[in-house]
């Protein structure tokens, strides 16, 4: 099993759901908690598992919007794990979860500057290294409905727009999705091939704003006094 | 890159120590200008062995959970951190057998292999240290073979310039101190210049389109999700202005090569002899720390791609 998430780019409204639902779960989860630093105070910083960014592309009038979630990408060639000095950091055989384990990490930093995709994080308050484990504490649990057996921030987005499940099968909803989207893994020129596939937005046609009908004798009087009288 | 103060005196002090060990080896075996006494390597050789372990402890200071770090020997397969770990720990006994073997009067081949093994490892651990930042593809200005090379060469010149205040204390003839420290100062800025021209062109990086995997128009950053800094801005956000790095990199040749290459003639010509052996290794070492703390703030993390940097 390469178990991973499917982040549609045409769909994330960049709510900042799957980022609450993320910490509301993991603070209390298997290497919870995760501390904020001046919650409330001047300079409110914190750990957390899951970030969005938002970008531009393109320029006016084609431009467009792009909320950017990420979390960590569980690579199959994690450069974070083989850093390691601790073997705390460890990738598991049976499903592909990067873990770390929070009793052998001594907080050396290391391997968050292996990282390219920022997706691990210090924990001043317990000194070690943190990041996404892919909910493993929920989606094994069997306790839950079969449904419920998926990370926090997919099941929690409104708009859908996150996928759990294996790429390893070929057959499964993420890896058909990815072959009929175009999805595609993020700065795949440092080779650490990530699991984590991002669909594309979509093109859609351009607004046209140039074409507003012109106003008759009564708009140019009112431009011309508009010219005259200086507000 | 946030360049932290422990790693810096780390890197700096340790290199300093290895390459003095190293040195006193080669100068105790082809007893270079006279040869020192045995109680005077025994000294040398505790002062390497000083530098070495004040930096393996503060080393230990930037870590967040120092409890644990004993575990870093147990990954010394694969990560350049634990092996470096475990080779100074090896290095350690071996040195200190030498430095009995030269006190009791070993016979001389034991005294001539422990020297040897310790001088060795004390190389492969220097690399080492190099190479933790050079295995790292994330960040392309460490992403280079000559960052060992550089770890290498400075921390042998900083340890050939200590080496030339023991042999002028000592009353040793210096000629063959001053031949060694100037070829070895020369190589060191030599590499560090290499350096600078290599990391100042672009390079093939990861750009905010590969990061983004949006190739197919501009593509710039609107808003990073936090309202304060996070710990990847703390740690990767570090920025120096281009400007000041030039005026580092100055700072870097005047006081760490060309001082002492200057002090090298005045010991040479006998003016001030023990003043400019002092001034020459000082400097050296200042010069390495400066070299040290520009190496880690010139660093750009590919991370700063999904904080608003164009390419990295």
């Amino acid at each position: 099993m390469r178990l991973g998430l499917v982040i549609d780019l045409d769909v994330c409204v960049g709510c900042h759901a799957c980022a609450i639902a993320c910490k509301e779960w993991n603070a209390s989860g298997t290497i919870g908690p995760l501390s904020d630093y001046q919650p409330y105070g001047a300079e409110p910083s914190g750990v957390w598992f899951n970030r969005i960014r938002h970008y531009e592309m393109d320029e006016y009038p084609n431009n467009k919007t792009v909320n950017f979630p990420m979390s960590c990408m569980h690579c199959e060639d994690a450069d974070c794990v083989t850093v390691c000095p601790t073997g705390a950091s460890y990738k598991r055989a049976e499903d592909g979860i990067v873990l770390i384990d929070q009793d052998k990490c001594m907080g050396c930093n290391y391997c968050s500057w292996a990282c390219p995709y920022g997706a691990r994080e210090l924990d001043r308050s317990s000194g070690t290294m943190k990041k996404c484990t892919l909910c493993v504490d929920r989606i094994y649990d069997q306790e839950l409905p079969v449904e419920e057996r998926q990370p926090s921030c997919v099941l929690t987005c409104p708009a859908h727009a996150r996928m759990f499940g294996d790429f390893d099968d070929p057959d499964s909803a993420v890896s058909r999705t990815v072959r009929e989207r175009g999805g595609y893994p993020l700065m795949p020129e440092l080779n650490y091939n990530p699991t984590n596939q991002y669909l594309p937005p979509r093109r859609k046609p351009v607004i046209p704003v140039e074409t507003q009908p012109k106003g008759g004798l009564k708009e140019s009087i009112k431009q011309f006094a508009n010219k005259l009288v200086r507000r | 890159m946030h360049p932290a103060f422990s790693v810096i005196f780390f890197t700096v002090a340790s290199g300093a120590g290895f390459g003095l060990f190293s040195l006193l080896f080669i100068a105790d075996t082809f007893k270079l200008g006279g040869g020192f006494t045995p109680v005077q390597i025994v000294i040398g050789g505790i002062v390497a062995l000083g530098l070495i372990a004040f930096g393996l402890l503060s080393s230990t200071f930037h870590l967040a959970n120092p409890k644990n770090a004993w575990r870093a020997f147990s990954r010394f397969r694969t990560s350049w951190l634990s092996r470096e770990g475990v080779f100074a720990v090896v290095f350690m006994p071996l040195a200190l057998i030498y430095l009995a073997s030269i006190w009791f009067e070993a016979p001389l081949w034991l005294r001539e292999t422990f020297g040897l093994l310790s001088a060795v490892l004390a190389w492969i651990t220097v690399f080492s240290t190099g190479m933790i930042y050079a295995c790292l593809k994330t960040i392309r200005q460490w992403n280079t073979p000559l960052v060992p090379a550089n770890y290498l060469a400075l921390g042998y010149a900083s340890g050939s310039l200590l080496l030339l205040l023991g042999a002028v204390i000592a009353g040793l003839d210096t000629t063959p101190y001053i031949a060694m420290s100037a070829l070895i100062v020369s190589i060191a800025a030599v590499l560090k210049a290499i350096y600078y021209f290599w990391i100042r062109s672009p390079g093939l990086t990861p750009t905010i389109n590969t990061a983004t995997g949006l190739t197919r128009a501009k593509v710039k950053l609107l808003d990073t999700g936090h309202t304060h800094g996070t710990f990847l801005t703390q740690e990767f956000g570090f920025q120096i202005a281009r400007q000041k790095a030039g005026l580092l990199k100055v700072v870097v040749f005047g006081l760490g090569f060309a001082l002492p290459g200057l002090m090298l003639v005045w010991v040479f010509n006998a003016q001030g002899g023990q003043a400019a052996a002092v001034v020459a290794a000082c400097a050296g070492i200042a010069g390495a720390a400066v070299e040290r703390w520009l190496f880690f703030a010139e660093a750009r993390h590919v991370v700063n791609l999904y904080h608003g940097a164009q390419r990295c």
